[in-house]
């Protein structure tokens, strides 16, 4: 009679496939995980505490390096949750650049988080190379128009900080012919490929009936089959006047989460339609005029209370919670990060599966270790 | 979309779960509760002389007894129908000796959040756990306690989440030392 016995396994923190520094503690009884715990702090810069001795401006730079991928997206959030607590109105053209910025984030985040993806299952740089090249398009459309490629601080309180330059558009257009191409192309990849197919059906799977009792949000919700997207529940900004859909999937696997991501790429394309088509006729400037100074930035202070101001990011519901004291400084400053929050299920959803599934479902849930760790 | 009140969700509480509501404070509320229709003008220099100390405790949400808040949860999950635990922050305030959890639900068909408060002393940050019956809860209690050091007895896995497990002090709080850290000056000398 053969026996076995449990192994406990370190993956990380220096490893290629954590997505960052990420550390996980794994009980193995031969191949298959039986327990998994997962370290974090690898990459803890004090964030919380930072915003509250900064200005709400002043962290604005910093919300950037939250989630580092997608700094349109946390400045995004930041902005919505200062607007609410100080009660600052955002003209309309604003709003449509906004909404442009954080639809071509969502493009490029998913592109880049399905090449990923299949990277981790081992199909080394290829596939990886077809998801960055996109990418690299649509960041050279923020450098154009915020002046860097990743940090990019575009976004203040009341707007943006400049409005878009002439060359944007005609580069906007080129790209935006390409991409309908590009999905194809990226989906025919996945759906015709049996080994992809067998490493990702039926592994991961976050049932139904769990999925909001983990408190996950974000893609990994919607492939459990609950339709939830912040766009929808409490639009902000101009969703409720853009017509969407939110694809969500049936069983909740690793195959499902791929699928979701290409199809909200499609839904972001059909959004940013809408906005180029209205954008010429929009008003308002790309500022709200007494918010246009920097120094009214700085100068900033909000009357006494909280508020709670959330977007949908491509990871899931960032959310920050402000507390403000009356003074230029926030008296407390939350981040609720989704990366963090959907990382819950990671031990129930890896039990049972072997350890080379722990890499491809931990690249399924979509994690960035800087909203992680903040 | 489903949208509740603060004066509908207290008004349910004190039908539903008698006792569950903290008593009312004696002092006045905020014009800028979750960003209402703030009176103040954001960009205003406060006037000399008019300059008070600033009740930061004033809430229009509805505060629950610590003990209490699993009984809520369970309420608010099962009768009200808001499944999903969005957020919860912990809050040190440091000049009233309380700190505040805030938990914060949401409801699957959408709507704004829904917010429950509790304040607890600082110096006896005991709340009930509601990780056995709602999983999500467990990294973010994990979080208070680990920065805020609030104890979640009930939890099957409280320790540190960002911190080494061998790290002393809450560093979220107000009264942390920020400079001239302990393990700072470890370092110095070594």
């Amino acid at each position: 009679m053969l026996k076995t016995q449990e192994l406990q396994i370190n993956i990380g923190p220096q490893h290629p496939s954590t997505h960052g520094v990420f550390r996980l503690i794994v009980t193995v009884d031969g191949e298959t995980i039986i327990d998994l715990k997962p370290v974090f702090g690898y990459l803890h810069r004090n964030h919380e505490q930072l915003g509250e001795v900064s200005t709400y401006i002043q962290s604005m730079p910093f919300t950037d390096r939250l989630d580092y991928f997608n700094s349109m997206a946390n400045n995004f959030g930041l902005s919505i949750a200062v607007e609410k607590l100080a009660g600052i109105e955002v003209p309309q053209r604003a709003n449509y650049i906004r909404v442009l910025m954080a639809e071509l984030t969502r493009i490029l985040n998913h592109a880049t988080a399905v090449a990923f993806m299949i990277n981790d299952m081992g199909a080394w740089q290829t596939p990886l190379a077809y998801g960055m090249r996109e990418r690299e398009k649509i960041l050279d459309l923020f450098e154009m128009a915020s002046g860097a490629r990743m940090m990019c601080n575009y976004f203040r309180f009341g707007g943006v900080v400049r409005d878009l330059p002439p060359e944007f558009m005609p580069q906007l257009h080129d790209l935006m012919r390409g991409l309908p191409t590009f999905f194809d192309e990226f989906e025919r990849l996945l759906r015709e490929n049996e080994i992809l197919m067998l490493r990702s059906e039926g592994v991961g799977i976050l049932p139904k009936e769990l999925a909001a009792s983990y408190s996950v949000t974000g893609p990994v919700l919607r492939a459990s089959g609950i339709a939830y997207d912040v766009r929808k529940a409490e639009p902000y900004s101009v969703y409720d006047e853009l017509d969407f859909d939110v694809p969500i999937g049936s069983v909740g696997d690793v195959y499902d989460r791929f699928l979701i991501r290409i199809e909200e790429m499609r839904q972001s394309y059909k959004i940013v339609q809408q906005v180029i088509e209205r954008l010429p006729d929009t008003t308002g400037g790309h500022i709200n005029p007494s918010m246009a100074n920097i120094g009214k930035q700085k100068a900033l202070r909000p009357p006494a209370g909280d508020a709670y101001g959330r977007v949908e990011t491509p990871k899931g519901e960032l959310g920050f919670y402000l507390v403000s004291d009356g003074s230029t400084r926030p008296y407390r400053y939350k981040v609720r990060a989704p990366s963090f929050i959907n990382l819950t299920p990671l031990g129930d959803m890896c039990r049972g599966h072997k350890v080379a599934d722990v890499v491809v479902i931990l690249g399924s849930i979509d994690i960035v270790m800087g909203e992680v760790d903040r | 979309m489903p949208s509740m009140s603060t004066e509908e969700l207290k008004e349910r509480l004190i039908r539903d779960l008698p006792g569950a509501l903290a008593p009312a404070r004696a002092r006045a509320e905020h014009a800028n509760n979750g960003g209402s229709a703030p009176k103040a003008d954001p960009l205003a220099k406060p006037k000399k002389g008019e300059e008070g100390p600033v009740d930061l405790l004033a809430t229009k949400d509805a505060i629950v007894l610590a003990e209490r808040i699993p009984d809520v949860a369970r309420y608010v999950r099962d009768t009200l129908g808001y499944t999903l635990l969005t957020d919860l922050t912990a809050v040190d305030y440091l000049a009233d000796g309380v700190i505040e959890l805030i938990y914060r639900f949401v409801h699957l068909e959408g709507g704004p959040t829904l917010a429950i408060k509790t304040r607890v002393p600082r110096d006896r940050a005991v709340v009930p756990s509601i990780t056995p019956f709602w999983p999500g809860a467990d990294l973010q209690e994990r979080e208070a306690f680990d920065m805020y050091g609030v104890d979640f007895p009930g939890h099957p896995n409280l320790v540190r989440v960002y911190m080494w497990d061998e790290f002393e002090g809450f560093p979220m709080r107000k009264d942390f030392p920020k400079q001239g850290d302990k393990y700072i000056d470890e370092e110095d000398e070594a």
